[in-house]
Order: structure tokens, then C-alpha cells, then sequence
């Protein structure tokens, strides 16, 4: 895998990726954030992230093989892992030791790649279509009817919902763990690691909230 | 006349390492490539000579029974390295180091191997902080020394209580670098079982492959022999479970001589026994000794309630207390040397004062240097009428801050709390002065055969100072050994490879095979732990801390019983062709069943208190010494050297008398 | 007590292996978990069973020798031990214990409890060390102080006994703690600098030849470690290799 053929390297490309989308899930959230005051606000922002080239064609490829690069490093890495135990143990107790998030980022990412999934169908086809393939007129005002419509359906508030918990979840042992995957362990650390505590769950919370805003103003 | 040959070099005592290293043959580097060396045992010595040999360019073979060489037992050496550096400009010296070596081993060890010792010390620290051993340092960076042992001077350099176990990964390294380099070539998991002799000289050796039971030849110039002490004889001892005799007791039965088996060192601060199925014991740092009050109850009857659980050190009055090493020895108190104090505790145990369940422990109480300390830190720390247990709490902030990882591990292991009730303790065999006799140059009776180590005689006389076996197996390895080695193998440039495949390979692998088949076919009835445990019990009561004539009669005659039953009964499950650690132990128990009778054979002949062998028959009989070892430096001012002819019982003493021409004998007096 | 033990048992490399029962009564409460094995190897000697083949050698907590996967954890439930200072006084009368060798793939089972850790070996040859001869000549030992801040670190990373309890409770059975540990150790100090960058590579491409799997942070390791060897470690390392990867 060429620069990635270490283990360290892997482990810090696994890192900056992670650290990468945690700063884009500050950014998604803000604009998100922007709806619940202010409809006029929320068109404004939108529309320039949807029609900007600059994050149109740079940023969003890059955010796109941020996330690929992310999932498909951390499929690799779980299989090699799979491969260097060999033989499980018949009775292991992981608790002893480490945390649950610690043990099952597979699982959480799994839980989030199936939500990105469908917020894809949800939000970024339907995007890609009426800009790019359908070529409908741009109406700088449709999104903030768009985005109140899907929250409308209780079921998919619901799936968005448990797929922020897991987001908490990968989020408290990922944030932490990117730093120190980056050499990252001193006086600091302590401090990082209450931060990273505190991000990971008030940014997915944000999330949340918004999600059940939409839902319940409807 | 003796036919041992010191090779002890002439002129002053001072020159005789340098002058030597001036005039030997050496190997030039191009045929060093030639020449293949086997070293077996990965310890301190035998790990240093390794790495030291292959780094001048021989091809060296090492050999550990570990499934690493950084296992050796050498990693569970606690308390330091001494080195006469004089870094804290107390006065110390090469000359004092040699004087309280030769001193504390009670005048039986050969002053020039240990003035050599002394002169190299200062290289191993060198040395080892090259290697990039984390040694203890001051705020200043430099390194940092404390006291050990009772000598005058600071000259121990440590790493936190686990000084042996930095040496020796530093040795490792060394090797590791070599065996990178394709220099050593590694055999874990193999043991020696006998070594094989071409012409008289050593060329090679036979060993097992302890995964697959494989037997192997290994051909070389020269065979060091780095296999550690035999104190697994008494079968509880602070050594590995793994540590065996095996390889030195087979070469002497090849024509090494074997020397002063009866030099045993028996340290006072382990942790008692707790029962029968007890499979080792562990050793506390004597520092313990410094802060620690010994004592049993003054009455019996107490420790007869307390044995049976029925009463608690700490209900027990401070006048119905017996510091019996305060109230014999005054001058010194808790802090007499290590034979002394753990012959005091066997007689007060013996004599029925013992105070845990087996009647075999002694008390080591901080409570006073609790207090002491608490009231201390009071004052310094302003405290005005401070209650008990402020006092107490500071105090035992400083036990902590001293000794708090071996308080720890005794609380691990005896599930007890030492900062509220005592510890106890009790004696264990620790380290074996004794070994192989070896000349100036190391060697042994054999040509081209080498003993290093605590495996050798050499250096520590009838006792060990503290901190001294790491400087000794580090000396070994690192400085002398790969000198003098080079002295015989400069006549091996144009031998050639040893081949394997003659007749004197094929001997030796026969015996080797026959013994193994003998064990996995005989129908016995008893495991080789049972015979072990027997053995062991025989050695400590009779051959123990305290011998005498009778003693020492009944232990030959009880350990042949033994052998003999052994050979019949013994029940070794499992197949030779694969791995199986009872029939690793069945061959090394069957050695220690020979070694255990020439250790009795040799303390039965020196009649005489020397060190860690105590005869009764040989105390001071009158004045304020009553009691006390008395050495006879008339008779036994002689290292005995035993020839190996058959039975252990019929081998033959030789005497190498020994000169101290650079030092006055003195009596030990701690009153 | 009385209890029941499941051992995996394993006759060599090759074969199969499976966990058998096995019973063992009045056990001492002051007996040590390996004496405990003692006992039952015993009795099974006397019932013509071939004894449970099981790695030891100091029994003092420092050769590193000593293994076992105690009722799923390393060298057993109890914090900061190995297998062999592990008392029966940890369990209860009745109790069922689990007793597997440690498992990862580079530790493959020799017999038994007995595990395969010439890996660990392997990766010391190809950077663990100084290369410094013993020549009697070295500078002396004081030439080069040393802050006593490094120097109690470094010796907090050389306390490791290599005994592989990292490796085997790392659900990716993962050697980081093992290597950092070195790589710390004479990162620390003065003169391990001078092939630090040559010793990190090294190490960790031998580390990662060996089949080791990638640390995740789980930090299962360093609570683990019967020395306590710290996570740091793992980041010094890292920084190290990152450090030596953009040099060159």
C-alpha cells in the first residue's frame, strides 16, 4: 500500500482522516444550526455551500474521499487485525480493560456508514440531480422547505437519531484516540481528552436536536 | 602435591591483569572468523560473553533453556552492581573493593581473581551506561551510588529495585546486535545435556531441543559453561524453577572439577513457607534490615497461640518480645550479615519460637521506625503535639517512600498489611558460592572448556557481599573471559571445523538418548517433584544453615537412598519426541541427587566455620564470642576441588592451597 | 476450595486443541495460581494424564515467562501482576476458571498453555539496541550526565519483562506497547539518539513482518502491563516514526 505500508502510517492516515471529518461535522452542524433560527439565514448559507465551485468541486471531492478513505482504511485495518488474533479466546473479558467504544469502532462506523447511505438518498442525490443531472432552475429559497419535509417522517428521525448515538459513541474514543495515534500524549492530554469528551457528544446532540426541532415544529 | 594449576600470573597483585593481558597469544580477526564458540546459559556472564566474543569476530552458538535469553534468572537480581568508580569520593578504591570482596568471603577465595574483578568494575558501569542502561542518577544527571551490605563506602549503582534485570536486558541487546549481524547464532528452548570431548579437549556439546525433542550435536573450539549456582539442590530456593546444575554437573563428571559445594549462601529476608505445595520462595531486599526490628515472642507459649492463630503479633507486649539479634550482637543488631542472621532465626524456629503456621518465620517489625520516622517528619514538617496517628501516617509516608514496592509485593504475596503487623520472614537459599573450579583464565580442568558466572568458584570465597554477583558474571563476560579465551584458541587457527559426525560425538549423543529413553520407559510410581521435595528436605536440615559430623553422615547416606529410589520409582509421563518439562525436570533432579552428596562429602571435610558454612563443631568456645563460626585457616585455607570418579562418594579431593600475600586474615567479630 | 478448571489443551503446533475440564480440590487460598497448576499436574501425573504443559520460570513477576488467559484476562484478574504472583485467594470455592494460552497470531501455541514468542525476540534483533563494543575504552560512565527526568522515564519503558500480555489482550493482538517501550527507552536517552531514526524504522517493520495487528487506542495494554508500562510509550514511538518517515 506504498506510504501506507506501515502500521504507524496506517494508524496516523486513520487519524488525519478522523480529524478531518470531526472538523467537517463542526462545520455541517453550524449550518444545520443556522435552520432552527432562521429560515432566510439557513437559504443564504446553503445556497452558497450548494453553487460555491470552490466547495463545490475542491472541498466536497475531498470530503468525499475523506469519508471513503476513512471507512475503506478502517475495513482494511479490521480485517488485518482479524487476521493478526488468529484463534479468539473462549472467554474474554474485554470490559476488564478497555471501553465498549474502544472495542466496537467497527460497529459504530458500520452504524454511521449505513446513515451516510441514506442521508446520501436523502439529501445528496436529490442534490446532485437538481443541479448536475436534471439541471433544474436554482431557487436560492428551496432549502429550508426541503429540509423541513424530511424531518416530517417520525421513522427517519428515528434512524437519525440512533445514528447520532453511535456517532457519540465512535466520536468518544475516536477523537482522543486520533491524537494519540499522531504521537500526541502529554501534559495536554488530559485536558484534549475532557474536550474531545465534551465534542464528542454535544455535536452529534446538536445534531439531534435539530433533527427532533424540525420534526416536532412541523 | 595439588594437580591444580592456578595459572595465577607473577609480580605484584596490582600488575598481574595488566601484565597478563600484555603477554597472551591473541587471535587475529580474520581467523577469529574461523573459530566457532559455544556458550551456554544467557545470564549475566553468559549473555555478556556471547555478545563480547561474537562482536571480536568468533562465531559464537549460545544456548538457553528459556524461550528467550532475556528470561535468564540474573533479571531477578534486586539491590545494584558495586563498581569502585569512588563517583562519591568517600575513598574507595580497586584495592578496597578487592579487600572487602576477599574479606566478606571469608578469606577462601583466590585474592588475584578478585583483585582483577575490582580492577575491571569500573568498565562494566562504563559499559553498561553505553549500552544505554537507565542506572539511577542524581538531579545533578550523574549516577547515583548507596551503601549495601555493610561496606564502608557507596558504591552500588542501581536501577530502581531491578538492577539485575536492566544488566541483563543490556546483555541482551549486545546479543541481539549479533544475532542480527548472523554473529550468534540463538538456540532458545535448548538444553545442554552433556558436553563432548575430542582429544581431551571440549568440542562441543550435546543438547535437546525442548519443543521437539530433538536430539543435536554442536561442534565448536571452545565451550563456556554460564549456567548460573545449583541452590536449586534444596529444591525451595530463591532461584528460577527452570535454574539446574545440569550442564556444570556434567561436565564434571566429564573431568572438570567441582569446588567448594559446600559455600552456600542462605539469605534471612524471604517470605516463609506457607505450606507444603510452596514451589519457591521470594526474596525481599535486606535493606529491609535497616528500618526492620527482628523478633519473636520472649515466651513460647505465645508462639505456640499464634501458630495456631489464636493470638496477633501486634497483642503481644514490647517486654514479651525477644530482638534477639539486638540482645546477641549489640554492635551491629539487625544489620549482622546474612549468614548470621539467618542461622539466629533457624535456631530460635527450630527451638519451637517460630510464628506463622509451619513454625518457620520471624517477625521484621516497622512499627518502631514508624514512629521514629513519624515523630521526624513532626518536627521537620512543624507539627506541635501531633496525636498517634499523624505520627503514624508520617511515618509510614516515609516506609513507603523507601520500600513501598516491597511492602507491596509481601502484601501480594502473604496477604497481610506490613505497615499495621509485622512481616515475616524467613531464610532461603539464594546463591551458591561454589562451582566449577576454574583457573586464572576461567577454564576449567578441561581444555578449551570455560565456567563463568555464579556457575564458577572463583571470586566470592566462602560468602558473596551484596550487589558482588552482577559485577562478578558481568566481569566474567564482558572483560576477562573474552582475554583469556583467546590465549587457548590462538593454537586452534588451522583446526578447522569440528565435524559432529565421529565417534566421540556418537558416544556422548548415546548416553545422552539412553538416559532420556530410561526415563520415559521406566514404570514408576512416583513424580519427579516427589523425589525433589525429599531431597530438598535432607539438604535443609542436615546440610542446611547449621552442619555437623553426624549430620552431614546421615545426609550422604539418606541422598544416595534417595538416588537409588529415584532410578527405580521415578515416573516421567509423556514421550521423549516432544515437549515435556517433567522429563526436563527428571534429568536435572537426577543431577542435583548426585550434587546433593558431594556437597555434603565437602562440608562433611571442611571442618571448619568459613562464611556461609557453618560447622558446630567449630565455634569459639569461651569468652564474649561463645557460639560464634570460628575459622581455621591452619587446616582450611584451601579451595577443595573435587575429581569426579563414580560415585559422588568416591571423589577425590584436591586442595588448592590458598596465599594471601596482600591482605592480613582476620576473625569476623559483629558483638 | 474446590474448582473447576477449563484448560485448552493442545498437543503440538499442528494439531487441534480443545478446552477440557479438569477438577481440583482443597486448594489453599495462599497458594499461588501456578502452584495451583502444580497441584493438578501432579494429580494428573498420578492418574497417567499427561500434565498441563504451561510456560514459568522466576516465579517472581520478573522473568517474563509466565502467561495463561485467566478467566479472559491476561495473566489473570488481578491489576499490575503476572500469572505467577496471582494467588488463589483472587477466587472463590466452586469457581469455574478458564485457563487459554495467550493468543495472537505472531504467538502461535507451542503445546498447551506454551505460546511461540520468538517474535518479540525478532524484533528486538533488528533495532533494540545500542550499538556500542565492549572494549573497555568506552567513555567513562559520568562523561555524559543525563537528567534525572529522562533517566527515571526510560527506566519506567526498560521495566518491560516482555511477557506479551499486551499482545494477547489486544483484540487486534497488537505489539505497540512491546515496541514503544524500547523505542522509548533509548529515545530518552543521550545515546540512543544517534540510531533512533534507523531503530524505529526497523522495529516497526519488523514488528508489522511479524503479523502484529494495528493499535486502536483501545488502551486494554497499558491496564494490562504487569508493570505498568504507559500508553506514552505508544505516542513516543509514533512521533518517532513520523519524525524518522519525513527525515528519510
Amino acid at each position: 500500500m506504498g506510504i501506507l505500508s506501515s502500521s504507524i502510517a496506517r494508524k496516523v492516515a486513520m487519524a488525519l482522516s478522523a480529524l478531518f471529518l470531526v472538523f467537517f461535522l463542526l462545520m455541517h452542524v453550524s449550518v444545520n444550526l443556522v435552520s432552527v433560527f432562521s429560515e432566510e439565514a439557513f437559504n443564504t448559507a446553503s445556497h452558497f455551500m450548494g453553487t460555491n465551485p470552490l466547495i463545490q468541486f475542491v472541498m466536497q471531492p475531498i470530503l468525499i474521499f475523506g469519508v471513503v478513505f476513512h471507512f475503506v482504511l478502517g475495513f482494511i485495518l479490521e480485517l488485518k487485525n482479524k487476521k493478526a488474533v488468529g484463534v479468539s479466546y473462549a472467554k474474554n473479558n474485554g470490559a476488564a480493560n478497555s471501553t465498549w467504544m474502544s472495542r466496537n469502532m467497527i460497529y459504530s462506523g458500520l452504524a454511521i456508514l449505513a446513515f451516510i447511505v441514506l442521508h446520501f438518498i436523502d439529501f445528496w442525490f436529490p442534490e446532485i440531480n437538481h443541479k448536475y443531472i436534471e439541471v433544474l432552475p436554482e431557487d436560492p429559497t428551496r432549502y429550508y422547505h426541503e429540509l423541513r419535509e424530511k424531518f416530517v417522517n417520525p421513522i427517519r428521525v428515528g434512524a437519525y437519531v440512533i445514528a447520532f448515538v453511535f456517532l457519540i459513541l465512535h466520536l468518544l474514543h475516536g477523537f482522543q484516540s486520533a491524537f494519540q495515534s499522531m504521537g500526541m500524549n502529554n501534559k495536554y492530554s488530559k485536558g484534549l481528552k475532557t474536550f474531545g469528551k465534551a465534542y464528542a457528544i454535544i455535536i452529534p446532540l446538536l445534531f439531534i436536536f435539530i433533527a427532533l426541532f424540525h420534526h416536532f415544529t412541523h | 602435591m595439588s594437580v591444580l594449576d592456578s595459572k595465577v600470573p607473577e609480580g605484584p597483585i596490582k600488575d598481574k591483569w595488566t601484565t597478563y593481558k600484555d603477554n597472551i597469544n591473541l587471535v587475529n580477526p580474520a581467523n577469529k572468523r574461523n573459530i566457532d564458540i559455544i556458550v551456554v546459559g544467557t545470564g549475566l556472564a553468559g549473555g555478556s560473553a556471547a555478545a563480547t566474543l561474537a562482536e571480536q569476530g568468533y562465531n559464537v552458538k549460545a544456548f538457553c533453556y528459556q524461550d528467550s535469553p532475556r528470561r535468564a534468572h540474573s533479571i531477578a537480581a534486586q539491590g545494584g552492581i558495586n563498581a569502585a568508580k569512588n563517583y562519591m569520593g568517600d575513598g574507595d578504591s580497586n584495592y578496597r573493593l578487592f579487600y572487602d570482596t576477599v574479606k566478606g568471603g571469608d578469606y577462601r577465595s583466590r585474592e588475584a581473581n578478585v583483585h582483577r574483578l575490582a580492577e575491571v568494575s569500573g568498565n562494566i558501569i562504563d559499559q553498561c551506561v553505553a549500552q544505554g542502561v537507565p542506572f539511577a542518577r542524581d538531579y545533578g544527571g550523574l549516577l547515583d551510588n548507596r551503601s549495601f551490605g555493610g561496606v564502608l563506602v557507596s558504591r552500588t549503582f542501581y536501577a530502581k529495585g531491578q538492577t539485575g534485570q536492566q544488566l541483563l536486558l543490556g546483555a541482551y541487546s549486545a546479543m541481539n546486535r549479533q544475532i542480527a549481524r548472523g554473529k550468534i547464532e540463538m538456540f532458545n528452548r535448548h538444553e545442554m545435556l552433556d558436553v563432548v570431548k575430542v582429544d581431551g579437549k571440549a568440542r562441543g556439546i550435546i543438547a535437546r531441543n525442548l519443543i521437539s525433542g530433538e536430539i543435536e550435536r554442536h561442534s565448536a573450539h571452545a565451550v563456556v559453561i554460564a549456567t548460573g549456582g545449583y541452590g536449586n539442590v534444596y529444591f525451595l530456593s530463591t532461584n528460577a524453577m527452570g535454574s539446574n546444575a545440569t550442564a556444570a554437573w556434567k561436565i564434571h563428571k566429564k573431568g572438570a572439577y567441582f569446588a567448594n559445594p559446600c559455600y552456600t549462601q542462605i539469605h534471612p529476608t524471604c517470605i516463609p513457607r506457607s505450606g507444603d505445595y510452596q514451589s519457591k520462595l521470594t526474596l525481599m531486599s535486606e535493606s529491609l534490615r535497616n528500618d526492620g526490628r527482628i523478633w519473636v515472642p520472649a515466651n513460647i507459649e505465645d508462639s505456640k497461640a499464634i501458630q495456631q492463630g489464636k493470638l496477633k503479633p501486634t497483642e503481644i507486649a514490647e517486654e514479651n518480645r525477644d530482638y534477639y539479634l539486638e540482645r546477641k550482637y549489640p554492635a551491629f543488631g539487625n544489620l549482622v550479615p546474612r549468614d548470621v542472621a539467618s542461622r539466629a532465626a533457624k535456631e530460635l524456629c527450630d527451638a519451637g519460637y517460630g510464628v506463622n503456621a509451619t513454625g518457620e518465620a520471624v517477625y521484621l517489625d516497622f512499627a518502631a521506625a514508624i514512629e521514629r520516622y513519624g515523630n521526624e517528619q513532626a518536627k521537620i514538617h512543624g507539627h506541635h503535639n501531633p496525636s498517634k496517628e499523624k505520627i503514624t501516617a508520617l511515618g509510614e509516608g516515609v516506609i513507603e517512600e523507601k520500600y513501598g514496592n516491597l511492602f507491596q509485593m509481601y502484601e501480594k504475596i502473604a496477604a497481610e498489611n506490613p505497615y499495621k503487623t509485622p512481616m515475616m520472614i524467613y531464610p532461603a537459599t539464594h546463591y551458591t558460592m561454589g562451582g566449577v573450579w576454574v583457573d586464572y583464565n576461567l577454564m576449567t580442568t578441561v581444555p578449551g572448556l570455560y565456567c563463568i558466572g555464579e556457575a564458577n568458584f572463583s571470586d566470592h570465597g566462602a560468602n558473596r557481599l551484596g550487589a558482588s554477583a552482577l559485577m562478578q558474571g558481568l566481569a566474567d563476560g564482558y572483560f576477562v573471559l573474552p582475554y583469556t579465551i583467546g590465549d587457548y584458541l590462538s593454537d586452534d587457527i588451522r583446526t578447522g571445523k569440528i565435524a559432529t559426525d565421529t565417534p566421540e560425538f556418537d558416544a556422548v549423543e548415546k548416553e545422552v538418548t539412553d538416559r532420556i529413553n530410561f526415563f520415559v520407559n521406566n514404570k514408576g510410581t512416583k513424580s519427579v517433584d516427589h523425589f525433589h521435595k525429599r531431597l530438598g528436605k535432607v539438604m535443609w536440615d542436615k546440610v542446611g544453615m547449621a552442619r555437623n559430623e553426624k549430620g552431614l553422615k546421615e545426609a550422604m547416606a539418606e541422598i544416595k537412598a534417595i538416588r537409588e529410589e529415584f532410578w527405580k520409582e521415578v515416573k516421567v509421563p509423556g514421550d521423549a519426541n516432544e515437549m515435556n518439562p517433567e522429563l526436563e525436570k527428571a534429568g536435572r533432579v537426577a543431577d542435583f541427587l548426585e550434587l546433593g552428596e558431594l556437597f555434603a562429602k565437602d562440608a562433611l571435610d571442611r571442618n571448619e566455620s568459613c562464611g556461609g558454612h557453618y560447622r558446630e563443631e567449630s565455634v569459639v568456645k569461651e569468652g564474649e564470642q561463645k557460639g560464634e563460626a570460628l575459622r581455621n585457616d591452619k587446616d582450611y585455607a584451601y579451595v577443595s576441588a573435587w575429581e569426579y570418579k563414580g560415585e559422588p562418594s568416591d571423589a577425590i579431593l584436591h586442595k588448592e592451597e590458598l596465599e594471601f600475600k596482600d591482605i592480613e586474615l582476620k576473625q569476623r567479630s559483629y558483638k | 476450595m474446590n474448582l473447576t478448571l477449563k484448560i485448552w489443551r493442545q498437543k503440538g503446533p499442528q494439531e487441534k486443541g480443545k478446552l477440557v475440564d479438569y477438577k481440583v480440590n482443597d486448594i489453599s487460598e495462599h497458594m499461588s495460581f501456578l502452584e495451583m497448576m502444580d497441584v493438578l499436574n501432579e494429580q494428573l501425573i498420578n492418574t497417567e494424564e499427561e500434565p498441563v504443559a504451561f510456560d514459568h520460570d522466576c516465579r517472581e513477576g520478573i522473568c517474563g515467562m509466565c502467561s495463561m488467559y485467566i478467566n479472559g484476562e491476561a495473566h489473570g484478574p488481578d491489576k499490575g501482576i503476572t500469572t505467577c504472583q496471582l494467588h488463589m485467594r483472587s477466587f472463590k470455592d466452586g469457581d469455574t476458571i478458564y485457563i487459554e494460552p495467550f493468543r495472537a497470531a505472531a504467538f502461535p501455541v507451542i503445546k498447551d498453555l506454551v505460546v511461540d514468542r520468538t517474535s518479540f525476540d525478532r524484533i528486538q534483533q533488528s533495532g533494540g539496541f545500542i550499538s556500542v563494543n565492549t572494549s573497555g575504552n568506552t567513555q567513562d560512565a559520568n562523561a555524559l550526565p543525563i537528567s534525572k527526568h529522562a533517566a527515571d522515564e526510560a527506566m519506567d519503558a526498560a521495566t518491560c519483562i516482555g511477557c506479551g500480555a499486551c499482545v494477547a489482550t489486544c483484540k487486534n493482538s497488537s505489539a505497540m506497547l512491546f515496541v514503544g517501550a524500547k523505542v522509548s527507552q533509548y529515545a530518552l536517552l543521550p545515546q540512543g539518539k544517534v540510531e533512533a531514526a534507523d531503530r524505529v524504522m526497523n522495529m516497526v517493520h519488523q514488528m508489522d513482518i511479524e503479523g502484529f495487528g494495528n493499535c486502536t487506542n483501545t488502551g486494554a495494554c497499558e491496564i494490562e502491563c504487569p508493570k505498568g508500562i504507559s500508553l506514552e510509550n505508544i505516542a513516543r514511538m509514533n512521533r518517532e516514526y513520523l519524525k524518522a518517515s519525513l527525515k528519510g
